[in-house]
């Protein structure tokens, strides 16, 4: 199943993601739950805040970490957390 | 040989903090020890504090708040908005009764993540017989105003001989209350299920009827409530890897400050459990003898010793070895290669005789009386 093109992403109000100090990393928290994040998963979800889709997040990835063709890997994250039930789709217009 | 096995070590994530053995309700499968009525000193509101921030240090970073029934806890709030300030991730763990709608917002205020409330059955009669209460329409109520205040809301359904029948109705009840996870936690046998086994343990046929139509409603509701579904060990070939593993990920604290390696662990004879009214959380989880005595491979027996899964499953449940061994340190009898496998067989064949007799042994419900009574049995 194919993202939306114009979707935006925004963080699920049933799941809490934190820096946690002692395992040096992002986890998501959820009822009786966890996940440990990896850095690029992390990052990627950072910025489901709701105001950007994939070409928003891609690009704003690609200028941070100065590279390019992060696209592919970042839908198939995207897609994932989706299926987790970690973020949620808003769909614009 | 052993060489390259290496079991596993890490610091506590999960801390579950058994705050009080106090409930309105007598669930004949309660997984507290039969004897609770003897540990009723409860640890204190800043022992408990402490503790929580003892083990959020290790790592620990979510929290169970059960019991009995947490809600009998007047410092309920108190301990939640400690547990938020210093990032824990809360559970509720709760039979719902007594709850009201000031009490859910109170706790959303303090920082409360959310609220598992427990039904026994999906229809009033034979839920408030097995609650030993009448609860019923408080619990369904208390289920939809935990949804009204944005809390996750999990539904906790224990799964037995007396419920499998309706578990179409279970699955329907929780659509209807719109829960966004359901967990049917097929019973454990340990604590006041061992004693209840006989009228408790389904039979092979109604276990395998009730799991398929948890699968049709697990496709059907994918992506709207998510179901857990709590396999029963006595109809697998191969145990659980119990916690996850002995002293890896969990750290119990019973009502009293005994600190457990898994919630059943008090019955183990010689384990000498620490309590943290003595000792430090740290040193309880680095350096006490009961937290390391099965952090290893050198305590198996055959078969486990020389098997490759070993590292998958650990040699299973210690407690459930015990129960139905006598011996701590024997393979769990779910496992098909347990010399003591005949144990399970002979439970699930009691099981069965006592399905198909007209008139069974009664209950015996869990209330301080009874508890009283089989501590001087």
């Amino acid at each position: 199943m194919a993202l939306e093109p114009n979707s935006r992403y925004a963080f699920s109000p049933l799941h809490r993601m934190q820096w946690e100090e002692a395992q040096q990393r992002y986890v998501i928290l959820y009822p009786e739950g966890l996940v440990e994040l990896n850095t690029p998963a992390a990052e990627i979800l950072k910025l489901c805040d709701g105001s950007r889709d994939l070409d928003a997040i891609t690009e704003e990835l690609e200028r941070k970490f100065e590279t390019t063709g992060l696209k592919d890997d970042i839908s198939e994250m995207l897609q994932a957390a989706l299926d987790n039930g970690w973020i949620r789709t808003i769909s614009v217009g | 040989m052993a060489g390259s096995e290496q079991y596993p070590s890490g610091n506590p994530r999960w801390l579950l903090a058994e705050l009080t053995y106090s409930c309105p309700l007598q669930c004949p499968y309660c997984a507290n020890p039969i004897d609770y009525a003897r540990h009723s000193e409860e640890l204190d509101t800043e022992t408990w504090k402490r503790v929580f921030s003892e083990a959020r240090e290790m790592g620990a970073v979510q929290l169970g708040l059960s019991g009995g029934e947490p809600l009998a806890r007047k410092d309920l709030s108190e301990l939640v908005r400690h547990a938020h300030g210093l990032g824990y991730y809360s559970n509720l763990i709760t039979s719902g009764y007594g709850m009201d709608e000031a009490r859910i917002v109170e706790l959303k205020e303090t920082g409360l993540d959310h609220i598992q409330v427990s039904i026994q059955a999906p229809e009033k009669t034979l839920n408030n017989y097995l609650a030993g209460t009448n609860s019923y329409e408080h619990k369904k109520e208390v289920a939809r105003l935990v949804k009204k205040h944005g809390y996750p809301m999990v539904l906790c359904v224990v799964i037995h001989r007396q419920n499998i029948a309706l578990m179409r109705d279970i699955l329907e009840m929780a659509i209807e209350l719109e829960a966004d996870y359901l967990e049917l936690a097929n019973t454990q046998y340990y604590g006041w299920a061992h004693l209840n086994r006989d009228q408790l343990l389904p039979t092979r046929e109604q276990f395998e009827e009730a799991e398929a139509i948890a699968n049709v409603y697990k496709e059907k509701l994918k992506g709207k409530m998510k179901i857990y579904y709590v396999v029963p060990d006595f109809y697998e070939d191969r145990p659980k890897a119990c916690m996850n593993g002995w002293g890896t990920t969990f750290l119990t604290i019973a009502p009293d400050g005994l600190a457990l390696p898994c919630h059943e662990a008090r019955m183990l004879p010689g384990l000498n459990c620490p309590n943290v009214r003595e000792m430090s959380v740290r040193d309880i989880w680095l350096h006490s003898a009961a937290f390391n005595k099965f952090r290893s491979f050198d305590w198996m027996q055959e078969p486990c010793r020389s098997c490759p899964e070993k590292v998958k499953d650990y040699g299973g449940c210690r407690c459930q070895a015990y129960l139905l061994t006598g011996d701590m340190k024997a393979t769990d009898p779910a496992c098909s290669l347990s010399p003591h496998r005949q144990r399970i067989l002979e439970a699930v064949e009691n099981a069965y005789s006592a399905a198909s007799q007209a008139q069974s042994r009664p209950l015996v419900f869990r209330n301080p009386r009874n508890s009283r009574a089989l501590i001087e049995h």
